[in-house]
C-alpha cells in the first residue's frame, strides 16, 4: 500500500536532490536542470496531497499545471538568458558570471 | 455636472506631455509651443476659477469627485478654497513664464518638456486635491520629475543638488506619509477627506504628535532651518524653468501643507509647537538674509533670500491668527512671483553672460536696461517696497504675528533693513557702476524672453497696487476655519 | 461739502502725475519734446489743482486742522486690517500741496535746459513724474499707513534719482546708502505704525488723534511716538541717520533741489506736523524731537563751515535748516516749523538750482576752484545772493520771518538752551553761506573756466523762485491780523506778538556772519589757513565730518559682512556639516556591508535555504513538540 508518506518521501528526496544540483553545480544550464527537478517534487506534492487529503477537488492538480506552465516559460527565458550570456562571455560556468556584484 | 474647471487644469499638461511625446526631438520650435499652450491653457483656466469663485458663498468651490478605491476611501476629489485657489493661480503663472524662460532651451527639449509639465501637473494636483492620499501622491509626483530635471539639465555640481533635494524632500514626505497613516487609523473613518477629517476631534496627545510630524515634514519642504540646505544648493544647480517652479512654487507646498492639515486638523498640536516654528522661522529669517549677504553667485543670493522669506510664510503660520495667516498664504503667493521674476532674469543674463559670479560682473544696466529694470522690480519686491505685493503680505504677516510674539515680530521686521542692504549690493555690484566692455556683445531681453518679465512685474505691481483682490480671496479662505478651530472659546481668543 | 474742481478732482493731484510717467516710460520716451511736454503738463495739472485747493481752504476758514474735509476709499480689508486710501483736505495739506506742485513744476521746467545733453533725457523725466505722484501722495495722505506707503515709495524715487548717473561708482554708492539708511528708519516707522493700529485700531489721523487724547497708556505712546519719530529722523536727515542726504548730491542738481532740499526731505517735518498729537502726548517724545532737531542744526552747520564741495555745503545747510524745523515741531510750534519748511523750500530750492545753474556752465563742483562767476552769470549770482540773504535771515527776506518765529517760540516756550543753539547756527549759516557766495562769485578766477549764464527754461524759474523767496515770508509776518499762524495751528491759533528784541539779535547775528566772511574771504583781513591751521584737530574732525560715515562703514564692514560670512561658513560646515555626516554615517554602512554581497547566486541560494529551514524548524517547533 503506498500511503501519502511515501509520496512525501518521494519528493523530498527529488527536492533534496534538486536543491543539491542548484546550489552546487557550476554549469548554468545544471543549475537550470535542477531547478526543474525542485519544480517537480512541488507538484508531486501538491497531487499527493490533493488526493490523500481532499480526494474529489481538484485545487492541488490544477497548481500542478500552473507549475508546469510556469517551469516551461522559465525554462524558455532562462535558456534564452544563458545562451546570451554565453555568446557574450563563452560561457556558462556560474562562478565566473558574477557581475552582480558590486 | 458643470465644467470640470479644475481637472482640466490637472490635464492640460498631462495632454501637453502626451502630445510632446509624439513629436520628434529635433522638431523642437513645435514641442516648446505645445508646452507654451498647455500651460497656457492652465493659466486661462485657473485666471477663470480665481474671478468665477463666489466669495459671497465661500468655501470649497468647483467640487470633483469620483470614489477611486472605495474599500479604503481614497477619492479623487478636487475642490479650491481661498487659500488654494492663489496658489493654483500662482502656480499656473510660474510654469506658463517657465516655459517661456526656457525657450533657448536646446538640449534634449523634448524630454525637459514633459518632465517640466509632468512635474507642474504634481504640484497643481498637490493644491487642489482635497484628499490627503492623493495630495501625498501628487506630491511625489512633483518631486521625482525634479530629480530628473536638476540632475541632467542642471549647472554647478548638479548630481549632488539634485540627490541632497530628493533625499530632503522624500525624507520630509516620509514623516508627512507616518502623521496620514496616523490619522487615518486614529480615526478609523475609512476617509481620506481633509475637510471630514480636519472636523474630527482629536486627543492632545494625538495632535501634539501628528503635529510634530507634519512640522518636521512639510519644514523640510518650506524650508524650515536648519532643514533648508537642500534649498539654496537645489535652486542653484537647477536649469531656470526648474529654479522658478521649484523656488516659486515647490517650496509652497510645505506652507500650505502645514496649513492645511497641520494648523486646521491639529490646532492645539499647532498651539503647543507654534513657540518652536516661531523661533526656527525668526532664525529663517534673519540668518538666511545674513547668509545671501555673504554669496557670490547670483542665484545662492536669491536661494537664500527665498530661506529668508520663507521664513516670513512660518511666521505667519505659527502666529495662529487670521490676519498673519492670511498674510502667510499671500506672502507665498508673492514670493513665488518674485523669485520666479528673480530666476527668470538670472537665468537670462546666464545664458548670455556664462557666468553667475557677482563679481565678474558692473554696469550691465547699460547693456541690459530691461533685465536691470526688471532685477529692481524684483529686488524691491524682495526688500517689501509698498506698491508691490510682497509689501502688503508682509505687513499683514508682521500685524498678526506682532499680537502674538512682539519681540520675535521686531527681530522679523529687522530683517526688512538686512534685505535691503543684501539685495541693494548685489544690484549694484551686478548692474550699476562702469561700462564693461567684456559683456558689450550682451543683448538686452527681447522677444519671448521679455514674456516672463513683463507678466510677472505685471503682477507684482497690479496686486500691489491693489491688494484686495488677492487678499479679501485669501482671508475668506482663512478665516472661517480660524474662527471654528483656532478661535473656539474653549481654548480662549489668540487676541 | 465744498464744491470745487480741486477737490473734487483731488485724486488727480498724485494721479496726474502718475499718468505721465506711465506714458513717458512705455510711450513718449523716444521723443524727448514729448516727454518733456509731457512731465511739464501733468506736474501742471497738479499745480493748478493744487492751488485751487489753496483758494478753497483760504476763502473757508471753517476747514481748519480740526475739522478737515475727508475722502477716502477702501483699500484692503481683512479680518484684523483695514486700510484706507484717503484724501485730508486742511490747511497743512493745502500749503504742502501749494510748495510741492509749485517747486516740482519749476524743477520740471529747469531740467529740460539743464539735462539738454543727457542721453537719458526722457528716463529723468518719468522719475521725476514718479517722485512727484509718490509725494503729492503722502501729502494727501489721511492715514499713517498710506504714509507710510508713500514714505516708501517717495524713498525709491530719491534712490533711482540719486542714482541716475549709475554708472559714476560714486553716484551708485550714494543711493544704496540713501535706501539702507531710510530702511533703518523706516523699520522704527514701520513698527510704530503697527502699533498704533493694534492698541487703537485704525492708521486714521483724525481717529487716532482721539484715540490717542484719551488714552492714559503713556509708556505705550511714549514708545510710539519714538518709533515714529524714527522715520522723520532718516528722511528729514536728523543725527544720527543724516549721512545719506549729503551723498545724495551725487544725483542730477534739480534732483538735489527738488527732492533732497525743498520737498522730500521736508516730508519728515511734515509728518511730525501732521501726527503732531503722537508727538506731543508725553514730554519724553517731544523734548527728543526739539533736543535732535536743534543739535542736528549745529552739528550740520559746523560741518558746513568747512566743506569744499558746492553742493554739500548746500546739503549740510538743508540738513541744519530741516534741525530748525524739526527742532521748531519740538518746542510746540508747528505754526513755526511748517512756516520755515515753506520759505526753506523757495530758497532751498533757489540755491541749489543756482548752483546747477554754476555747475552746468563751469563743470566743477569745488568752490576753491571756483572766483569771480558774477560777472558772467549775472542772474545766476544776484538769485544766489537773495538766496543766500534769505536763508541768513536778513529783513525781509523770507527766511528771516520764519527763523525769526522759530527763535520766538523757543525762547517763549522756555528752551533757552535751544535758543542758544539757534542764534548759534543762525550765525554759522550766515557765514558759510556767504563764504560759498564770496569764494565762487566774488574774487579772482582760481582755475581755468568758461563761465555763461544758463539758458531762459533756467534762469526764470530761478528769478521766479527769487521772488518767492523775497516776499514769501510775509505770509508769516508776526505784524499780520490774518497770517500763517492763523492758518496752520494745534489747538488753538497763536499769534505771536512781534518781539524787537530777538528781531534785532538774529539780524545782527547774521549780519555778523556775513561780515566774518567778507572779512576772511574778501578781505582777507583774516586767514582762513592760519585759523585752521591753529584749530588742526578740530578742522580735521569737521572736515571729516565728526568722522561718522567711517564709524558706519567700519560698522557694516568689519562687524555685519564679518558676521554674514560667519553665518555663511555656519550654514556650509555646521548645518550642511551635519547633513552630510548622516549621509556618510549611511555610505559608510553601504560600503561596509557590501562585502556580504559575493555576486554568487548559488551563495545567495544556499542562505535563503537555510534561512527558510531555520525558519520553518522554529515556527514547526510548537506543533510538533520539538523546541519548547
Amino acid at each position: 500500500m503506498i500511503t501519502l508518506n511515501h509520496y512525501l518521501l518521494l519528493s523530498a528526496m527529488l527536492f533534496c536532490i534538486g536543491l543539491y544540483g542548484a546550489l552546487a553545480k557550476k554549469n548554468a544550464i545544471a543549475i537550470l536542470i535542477s531547478i526543474e527537478l525542485m519544480l517537480n517534487a512541488v507538484n508531486i506534492n501538491l497531487v499527493a496531497f490533493t488526493k490523500y487529503l481532499t480526494p474529489g477537488v481538484f485545487t492541488g492538480q490544477i497548481f500542478a499545471i500552473f507549475v508546469i506552465v510556469v517551469a516551461a516559460c522559465e525554462v524558455a527565458i532562462g535558456l534564452a538568458i544563458i545562451v546570451a550570456i554565453y555568446r557574450n562571455r563563452t560561457t556558462t560556468i556560474v562562478e565566473n558570471l558574477d557581475w552582480l556584484k558590486w | 455636472m458643470s465644467f470640470p474647471i479644475l481637472s482640466s487644469i490637472l490635464l492640460a499638461p498631462v495632454l501637453g506631455l502626451l502630445v510632446i511625446l509624439f513629436i520628434p526631438q529635433k522638431e523642437d520650435k513645435i514641442i516648446k509651443i505645445v508646452a507654451a499652450i498647455a500651460t497656457g491653457i492652465t493659466v486661462i483656466l485657473s485666471l477663470w476659477a480665481f474671478i468665477a469663485y463666489d466669495q459671497e458663498i465661500g468655501g470649497v468651490q468647483f467640487v470633483e469627485r469620483i470614489p477611486w478605491v472605495e474599500k479604503i476611501g481614497i477619492t479623487y476629489s478636487l475642490g479650491v478654497d481661498g487659500i488654494s485657489l492663489p496658489l493654483v493661480l500662482l502656480t499656473a503663472i510660474v510654469i506658463f513664464t517657465g516655459v517661456f524662460a526656457s525657450w533657448d532651451m536646446e538640449k534634449r527639449a523634448k524630454e525637459f518638456f514633459i518632465f517640466l509639465l509632468a512635474l507642474v501637473a504634481g504640484v497643481f494636483g498637490v493644491f487642489m486635491t482635497t484628499d490627503l492620499f492623493f495630495f501625498y501622491l501628487f506630491f511625489e509626483v512633483a518631486v521625482i520629475p525634479m530629480y530628473i530635471l536638476i540632475g541632467v539639465w542642471g549647472s554647478t555640481n548638479k548630481e549632488y543638488a539634485a540627490m541632497k533635494l530628493t533625499l530632503y524632500l522624500l525624507v520630509g514626505s516620509a514623516f508627512v506619509l507616518i502623521g496620514i497613516i496616523a490619522i487615518y487609523v486614529y480615526t478609523g473613518l475609512g476617509t481620506f477627506d481633509i475637510f471630514t477629517l480636519t472636523e474630527q476631534t482629536y486627543d492632545v496627545g494625538f495632535q501634539k504628535f501628528v503635529f510634530f510630524l507634519f512640522m518636521i515634514g512639510f519644514g523640510f519642504l518650506v524650508p524650515m532651518w536648519p532643514l533648508h540646505t537642500w534649498s539654496p544648493d537645489g535652486h542653484v544647480a537647477a536649469p531656470t524653468a526648474v529654479s522658478m517652479l521649484h523656488a516659486g512654487v515647490l517650496m509652497k507646498l510645505g506652507g500650505y501643507g502645514l496649513i492645511r492639515a497641520g494648523i486646521f486638523m491639529f490646532p492645539e498640536g499647532a498651539r503647543y509647537w507654534a513657540p518652536l516654528i516661531a523661533t526656527l522661522c525668526i532664525v529663517n529669517v534673519v540668518y538666511g538674509a545674513m547668509v545671501a549677504m555673504a554669496q557670490k553667485d547670483l542665484k545662492f543670493v536669491i536661494g537664500y533670500s527665498s530661506v529668508s522669506h520663507m521664513g516670513y510664510v512660518l511666521l505667519g503660520i505659527a502666529a495662529l491668527n487670521t490676519l498673519s495667516i492670511s498674510g502667510a498664504v499671500a506672502q507665498m503667493f508673492a514670493h513665488g512671483i518674485m523669485t520666479a521674476l528673480f530666476f527668470a532674469l538670472v537665468g537670462n543674463i546666464y545664458n548670455k553672460a556664462h557666468t553667475r559670479m557677482i563679481a565678474e560682473f558692473g554696469g550691465l544696466a547699460i547693456q541690459m536696461p530691461r533685465v536691470a529694470a526688471s532685477f529692481l522690480i524684483a529686488g524691491l519686491a524682495s526688500l517689501g517696497l509698498p506698491g508691490l505685493v510682497n509689501f502688503v503680505a508682509e505687513f499683514s504677516i508682521f500685524m498678526g504675528a506682532f499680537r502674538v510674539y512682539k519681540v520675535l515680530a521686531i527681530l522679523a521686521i529687522s530683517a526688512i533693513v538686512i534685505t535691503a542692504i543684501y539685495v541693494l549690493r548685489v544690484f549694484q555690484k551686478v548692474f550699476f557702476g562702469p561700462r564693461n566692455p567684456r559683456w558689450d556683445h550682451i543683448q538686452d531681453a527681447k522677444g519671448v524672453e521679455l514674456v516672463p518679465l513683463v507678466i510677472l512685474c505685471g503682477v507684482l505691481i497690479f496686486l500691489g497696487f491693489f491688494p484686495s483682490y488677492l487678499m479679501e480671496l485669501i482671508n475668506n479662505g482663512v478665516d472661517p476655519f480660524v474662527q471654528i478651530y483656532l478661535n473656539t472659546p474653549k481654548v480662549g481668543g489668540m487676541y | 461739502m465744498v464744491d470745487s474742481f480741486g477737490i473734487n478732482l483731488i485724486w488727480l493731484v498724485p494721479l496726474a502725475p502718475l499718468i505721465g510717467f506711465v506714458l513717458i516710460t512705455f510711450v513718449t520716451y523716444r521723443s524727448r519734446m514729448l516727454s518733456a511736454l509731457t512731465a511739464i503738463l501733468s506736474v501742471a495739472i497738479s499745480f493748478v489743482l493744487s492751488l485751487d485747493v489753496l483758494r478753497v481752504i483760504l476763502t473757508h476758514p471753517e476747514i481748519t486742522m480740526n475739522n478737515p474735509l475727508e475722502k477716502a476709499v477702501e483699500w484692503l480689508k481683512m479680518n484684523g486690517l483695514f486700510i484706507e486710501m484717503g484724501a485730508l483736505i486742511d490747511p497743512l495739506t493745502s500749503i504742502m500741496l501749494f510748495v510741492v506742485t509749485f517747486i516740482s513744476l519749476l524743477v520740471v521746467i529747469y531740467s529740460v535746459g539743464y539735462m539738454a545733453d543727457d542721453s537719458r533725457f526722457s528716463r529723468f523725466f518719468s522719475f521725476l513724474c514718479l517722485f512727484v505722484f509718490s509725494m503729492l501722495g503722502l501729502v494727501i495722505s489721511n492715514n499713517y499707513f498710506q504714509m507710510f506707503v508713500f514714505w516708501e515709495l517717495v524713498g525709491l524715487c530719491s534712490y533711482l534719482l540719486i542714482g541716475f548717473y549709475f554708472y559714476k561708482e560714486s553716484a551708485s554708492d550714494a543711493c544704496k546708502k540713501a535706501f539702507i539708511t531710510n530702511r533703518v528708519a523706516d523699520f522704527g516707522f514701520m513698527i510704530g505704525v503697527i502699533i498704533l493700529f493694534i492698541y487703537f485700531g485704525t492708521f486714521n489721523f483724525g481717529e487716532l488723534a482721539v484715540a490717542i487724547s484719551n488714552s492714559q497708556d503713556l509708556a505705550l505712546l511714549t514708545l510710539a511716538g519714538i518709533l515714529v519719530f524714527i522715520g522723520p529722523i532718516g528722511k528729514s536727515g536728523q543725527f544720527p541717520l543724516h549721512v545719506w542726504l549729503p551723498d545724495a548730491m551725487e544725483g542730477p542738481t534739480p534732483v538735489s533741489a527738488l527732492i533732497h532740499a525743498a520737498t522730500m526731505v521736508a516730508a519728515g517735518v511734515y509728518l511730525l506736523a501732521r501726527g503732531f498729537i503722537l508727538f506731543a502726548s508725553t514730554t519724553t517724545v517731544i523734548n527728543l524731537v526739539a533736543y535732535v532737531g536743534g543739535f542736528t542744526a549745529i552739528f550740520a552747520a559746523t560741518i558746513a563751515i568747512t566743506q569744499r564741495d558746492y553742493k554739500r555745503i548746500l546739503a549740510y545747510s538743508t540738513l541744519s535748516q530741516l534741525g530748525y524745523m524739526v527742532m521748531a515741531i519740538g518746542v510746540g510750534s508747528i505754526t513755526a516749523g511748517m512756516f520755515h519748511l515753506t520759505t526753506h523750500a523757495f530758497f532751498k530750492a533757489l540755491m541749489f538750482l543756482c548752483a546747477g545753474s554754476v555747475i552746468h556752465a563751469l563743470h566743477k563742483q569745488d568752490i576753491f576752484e571756483m572766483g569771480g562767476v558774477f560777472k558772467d552769470m549775472k542772474i545766476t549770482a544776484v538769485t544766489m545772493i537773495i538766496g543766500g540773504l534769505a536763508i541768513a535771515g536778513i529783513p525781509p527776506f523770507a527766511g528771516f520771518w520764519s527763523k525769526d518765529e522759530i527763535l520766538l517760540v523757543t525762547l517763549e516756550n522756555g528752551y533757552t538752551g535751544l535758543y542758544i543753539i539757534a542764534s548759534l547756527t543762525a550765525f554759522l549759516t550766515a557765514f558759510y553761506m556767504f563764504r560759498l557766495i564770496f569764494l565762487v562769485f566774488f574774487g579772482e578766477k582760481r582755475s581755468d573756466f568758461e563761465g555763461h549764464e544758463s539758458p531762459l527754461t533756467m534762469t526764470v524759474p530761478l528769478m521766479i523762485l527769487a521772488f518767492f523767496s523775497i516776499v514769501g515770508g510775509f505770509i508769516g509776518a508776526p505784524f499780520l491780523e490774518k497770517g500763517f499762524s492763523s492758518f496752520i495751528y494745534f489747538g488753538e491759533p497763536h499769534h505771536p506778538e512781534p518781539n524787537l528784541m530777538i528781531m534785532g539779535m538774529s539780524t545782527i547775528i547774521a549780519v555778523a556772519g556775513i561780515f566774518l566772511a567778507w572779512l576772511i574771504y574778501i578781505k582777507k583781513a583774516i586767514s582762513a589757513e592760519k585759523i585752521a591751521n591753529q584749530f588742526k584737530p578740530i578742522y580735521t574732525l569737521l572736515y571729516n565730518k565728526y568722522y561718522i560715515d567711517e564709524a558706519y562703514q567700519w560698522f557694516f564692514d568689519k562687524i555685519v559682512l564679518n558676521l554674514s560670512a560667519l553665518c555663511n561658513l555656519f550654514d556650509r560646515y555646521v548645518v550642511d556639516g551635519v547633513a552630510h555626516s548622516l549621509a556618510w554615517i549611511i555610505r559608510t554602512t553601504g560600503t561596509k556591508g557590501r562585502y556580504i554581497h559575493t555576486g554568487s547566486l548559488q551563495t545567495y541560494a544556499l542562505v535563503l535555504f537555510a534561512a527558510i529551514v531555520v525558519i520553518v524548524i522554529f515556527l514547526a517547533g510548537p506543533v510538533v513538540g520539538g523546541v519548547q
